[in-house]
């Protein structure tokens, strides 16, 4: 293998960019979150402190924690599997061969995946209001009663699920229709003249066939849907009663409304920690299951 | 045949109320923000504007200082996408084509570091921008969007496929990498390169937690950055509201409508495995 | 040519030009041109969107300053504060809440102004409401300069206050309760808006009372007192027997129009509100509401010694004209002008005497209120520690909690924000 020094200049700019911009800071939050760094820190630095791992032990019995964690899982558990759930049922209908104009509707289904997540969270801010927003007047016609949906503690994060389903579902979609492209006709063929109707042809032709694709799609899926902060953001400030306060919006108001650098790094790289386990878990469960 | 004609409609029909379902949402958005001041929150809430007006537009514009915004947002769009698909594709390429020490251990730390999510590194990033003077400007949005892993991968991918045997000849012919890389690559590469501008000018665009950070003067805040602003002092004007999120949503949904396919063929090529 | 690696020349051209593209940013960031000084403001809420108008006869009077506003919203700032003082981009000039101030200096952000006030004829400290002007002493130095004075009181729909059989809000406690028992009596189902999200309310409640909010030099919490109890308990109180609707004020699609609909008909809020309840509402609707002091337990009650303070940052380079900005909006006219424009009280008494304030019954209330304001402990870690407290109201208040559970946590968390100034306070003063 011929070694090619020009090859340096090509990736020094990218890898320039990546490892001073990235790779150094992931290391100094490392360091930020063994220590008390906080406004008085900010003011002068002879009031930090070393506290090795203070931060992480504070963080773990922090009760505001624990409810962060678990609206986060909360929304990853009911989230993920609605999203994944629409966004395959859309492929598999858009892959019919019975669908009409499949362009229009492509476009019109995977719209919300390009459009600017404040913005967009802005309108559904409106949508979701008690009294004057078009989601309780729908309900109202089908005979529900108007729900408190961004003030009811019990709502909220139900409605940020919905909404990030809206917003997310597209792009998956997109995947699922390649991947169901990729599957042989001969096998659709194979299972009619066994006499499998269409839903039976779903259950054991497609869903085998995209048995990668699913794993795929589901572990990036639930590692961006730990990553929740814009939403609750936008819409909700965490509220209410702290119901929709993820991990990262914990993060975000230790460390950027109190500035509390330690303790929002141990924060940021707890989620980091939970995020490599459920991945790594979810891979080696599919695995297992794909031997046996 | 009757009963794939019933089977046709429901597919169809299905997909139908699906995408309108989908996009009522935007329309509605557009509608509101042609409605006067109070209208969208009357009961019961109307779906047409009455009295179309644009004075919330006009308001925006004029008083709210939108077009500035707007063009800090094309500006850094446009800045991103330049160097980033610069750097991206030079470096996909030589991960590709180019032999160097370490090139494949190199490779795969960076796929590994994708697990990393990207709010671990704001706030040391912040203290770092700071201490060389970066914060509140341009450059300091910038930095983090010049390089990106992911873009790395996908011209990785894209470059595979170009035969060695063209790369070979040309070097056989005496011209040095930076000639080849221009003069061959480049050409085959021009597919997955409207990819990567179309992934960067919208990352760019859409951003919102770190220009939020960075950027605490209001003449150089983007449009996301605005609009949230705007969103938490004016909780109450829901039809402004609606005007300013038409102005942010709109371009990316028209950049987004013309340059389709290249958006979904990224997507594809990095989602499913060839 | 025989196959070389690029040449030298080749890279380093392509390296310049990389260089420039990446410093073409850089340049010209924030520089005025023209020779003229840049003089950057921040302003808040309401008043950075008069502040344009109020200072456009600063610039006539200054031509050599580039004035540049930046307009912030209330919920953001505090925030957008830190973060600027974190990351070396603070502006010249800038409104701050007063209760803010501690936190200020504790980071040794602001430039105390005791020299520049020497230098200046127009401000005379005896002119200030004396209370607001300790709130500004920070160490014994002044940290910055009132610009407008907020309390908290009672917005009331007195048409309504009428027909429920009182021509005047009453001004204790129990009275305020037999007040919104009355208009439920006429139809309105939660009389007193109180947001779940602002503290201000609860803060004046738990003033009102004789003991301290902290103990011991600010160390530790002292929310398990029978003082803050007993307003815990009061407030609690208004949402469990339904004078209070459970929400915060983002629910609240339009509050204004909401007061003038009659759908709620008390509540509690500040000076700024008079201006926009006069923007907002009809000319037929002006005469249906006023302001009324806060009751307090056994009389009129105090309320919170709030306002916005003008301060200049230390690490400006415009302090020159930093201080003249401070000084225009110090002067009576333009406090006068001030008020016109927002309904934002003068902390001069020489602005006071004009002929709109002395005759305005509205604002008189406030003259009356501000006679009872305390002060809120100056500790750095205040900010949050009042979020905190309304946190866990707002819980309370929805899970119906018992008052001296409630107070008895938030004792406990209070206690984990101010761990570090124990040890800074401790490691001053060594032998205790």
């Amino acid at each position: 293998m011929k070694r090619n020094p020009a090859a340096w200049a090509f990736v020094l700019p990218a890898l320039t960019v990546i490892g001073l911009f990235f790779v150094v800071p992931v290391l100094a939050g490392l360091a930020l979150s063994l220590t008390d760094f906080d406004l008085y820190a900010l003011a002068s630095l002879d009031n930090l402190r070393f506290v090795g791992l203070d931060n992480y032990r504070q963080v773990l019995t922090r009760p505001l924690f624990w409810q962060a964690l678990g609206n986060t899982a909360y929304f990853v558990v009911l989230g993920v599997p609605l999203s994944i759930m629409l966004s395959l049922g859309c492929a598999v209908l858009l892959q019919s061969k019975l669908a009409r104009f499949k362009p229009l509707f492509r476009t019109a289904l995977f719209a919300p995946v390009v459009t600017t997540l404040v913005a967009v969270a802005v309108v559904w801010r409106y949508l979701f209001h008690m009294r004057y927003g078009w989601i309780n007047q729908l309900l109202g016609h089908v005979g529900i009663a108007p729900i408190d949906w961004l003030g009811d503690p019990q709502w909220a994060m139900p409605a940020i699920i919905v909404f990030a389903a809206w917003k997310n579902f597209g792009g998956n979609m997109i995947i699922f229709i390649a991947a169901l492209q990729a599957v042989p006709e001969d096998l659709y063929e194979a299972a009619r003249l066994d006499g499998a109707n269409a839903w039976r042809q779903f259950w054991h032709v497609t869903l085998p066939m995209l048995g990668p694709t699913l794993l795929m799609v589901s572990i990036l899926t639930i590692a961006g849907y730990f990553q929740l902060f814009a939403e609750p953001y936008v819409m909700t400030q965490g509220g209410p009663l702290q119901s929709t306060v993820s991990v990262l919006y914990l993060m975000y108001e230790e460390g950027f409304r109190w500035w509390n650098l330690g303790a929002a790094s141990a924060v940021a790289f707890v989620l980091f920690a939970i995020i490599v386990v459920v991945t790594r878990g979810l891979m080696l469960f599919a695995q297992r299951k794909g031997a046996a | 045949m009757k009963g794939r004609t019933v089977q046709a409609i429901a597919v169809n029909g299905v997909l139908a109320i699906a995408a309108l379902l989908t996009v009522a949402p935007l329309l509605w958005m557009v509608a509101a923000s042609l409605m006067r001041s109070g209208e969208a929150s009357s009961f019961p809430p109307p779906l047409l504007p009455s009295a179309p007006t644009l004075d919330h537009y006009r308001a925006l514009i004029v008083q709210g200082g939108i077009v500035r915004q707007f063009v800090n947002s094309l500006g850094l769009a446009i800045a991103a996408t330049l160097l980033s698909t610069t750097f991206n594709t030079l470096a996909g390429y030589a991960f590709a084509k180019l032999h160097f020490s370490g090139r494949d251990q190199l490779f795969a730390a960076l796929i590994g570091a994708l697990v990393i999510p990207g709010q671990v590194a704001m706030l040391p990033l912040f203290l770092m921008l700071k201490s060389m003077g970066l914060v509140n400007s341009y450059a300091g949005v910038l930095v983090p969007s010049l390089a990106s892993i992911f873009g790395i991968f996908l011209v990785r991918q894209y470059a595979r496929g170009i035969p060695d045997e063209l790369i070979e000849a040309a070097r056989m012919d005496g011209a040095g990498e930076f000639r080849i890389f221009f003069s061959v690559v480049l050409p085959l590469l021009t597919p997955v390169l409207a990819t990567l501008a179309v992934f960067a000018f919208l990352g760019s665009w859409n951003d919102f937690m770190w220009p939020l950070i960075v950027l605490t003067d209001g003449e150089l805040h983007t449009l996301p950055v605005a609009l949230a602003s705007l969103s938490r002092e004016h909780v109450q004007d829901s039809e402004l509201m609606m005007a300013g999120a038409v102005i942010t949503v709109l371009p990316v949904l028209a950049l987004f409508l013309v340059l389709q396919r290249y958006y979904l063929q990224g997507l594809t090529m990095g989602g499913v495995k060839q | 040519m025989t196959g070389q690696s690029p040449s030298p020349p080749e890279r380093r051209r392509w390296l310049q030009r990389a260089a420039l593209v990446a410093a073409m940013p850089l340049a010209g960031c924030g520089r005025s041109s023209s020779g003229r000084r840049t003089l950057r403001f921040w302003a808040m809420g309401r008043e950075g969107e008069v502040a344009h108008e109020l200072l456009a006869g600063f610039r006539a009077e200054q031509p050599q300053i580039d004035l540049r506003i930046e307009q912030l919203p209330w919920t953001a700032a505090h925030e957008k504060l830190l973060t600027a003082f974190a990351g070396d981009a603070t502006p010249d000039v800038a409104q701050i809440g007063n209760t803010w101030l501690p936190e200020m200096v504790a980071l040794g952000a602001v430039e105390p102004l005791d020299t520049w006030l020497h230098s200046s004829p127009t401000i005379a400290p005896e002119d200030y409401f004396s209370g607001i002007w300790r709130t500004n002493l920070v160490d014994g130095k002044l940290q910055g300069l009132p610009w407008y004075v907020d309390t908290r009181l009672l917005y009331v729909r007195s048409d309504l206050l009428a027909k429920a059989g009182f021509n005047r809000m009453p001004d204790t406690w129990a009275g305020w309760q037999q007040a919104m028992l009355g208009l439920q009596g006429l139809g309105i189902a939660h009389p007193q808006l109180l947001p779940l999200n602002e503290f201000e309310p609860l803060l004046a409640l738990a003033l009102q009372q004789d003991d301290e909010l902290l103990r011991d030099g600010g160390r530790r919490g002292n929310f398990t007192s029978p003082g803050f109890e007993r307003a815990l308990g009061f407030y609690l109180q208004m949402f469990e027997r339904g004078f209070a609707p459970s929400l915060t004020n983002n629910q609240v699609s339009n509050l204004w129009q909401e007061f003038g609909r009659g759908q709620f008909a008390l509540y509690i809020s500040g000076p700024w509100n008079l201006g926009e309840f006069r923007r907002r509402l009809g000319p037929e609707q002006q005469g249906l509401w006023t302001t009324a002091p806060l009751p307090g337990p056994n009389g009129p009650g105090a309320s919170i010694a709030g306002g916005s303070s003008l301060v200049m940052f230390r690490r400006s380079r415009a302090r020159r004209e930093a201080w003249a900005l401070i000084e225009y909006l110090s002067r009576p006219e333009v406090q006068q002008h001030f008020y016109r424009l927002t309904g934002n009280l003068p902390p001069r008494r020489a602005s006071w005497s004009a002929d709109s304030l002395g005759r305005d019954p509205q604002a008189l209330a406030f003259a009356q209120q501000l006679e009872r304001v305390r002060p809120t402990p100056a500790v750095p870690e205040w900010e949050r520690i009042a979020q905190e407290m309304q946190l866990f109201a707002a819980r309370a208040a929805h899970d119906k909690s018992d008052p001296a559970g409630v107070a008895r946590a938030l004792d406990v968390r209070v206690d984990e924000f101010l761990a570090k100034r124990r040890w800074m306070l401790d490691r001053a003063r060594p032998a205790r």
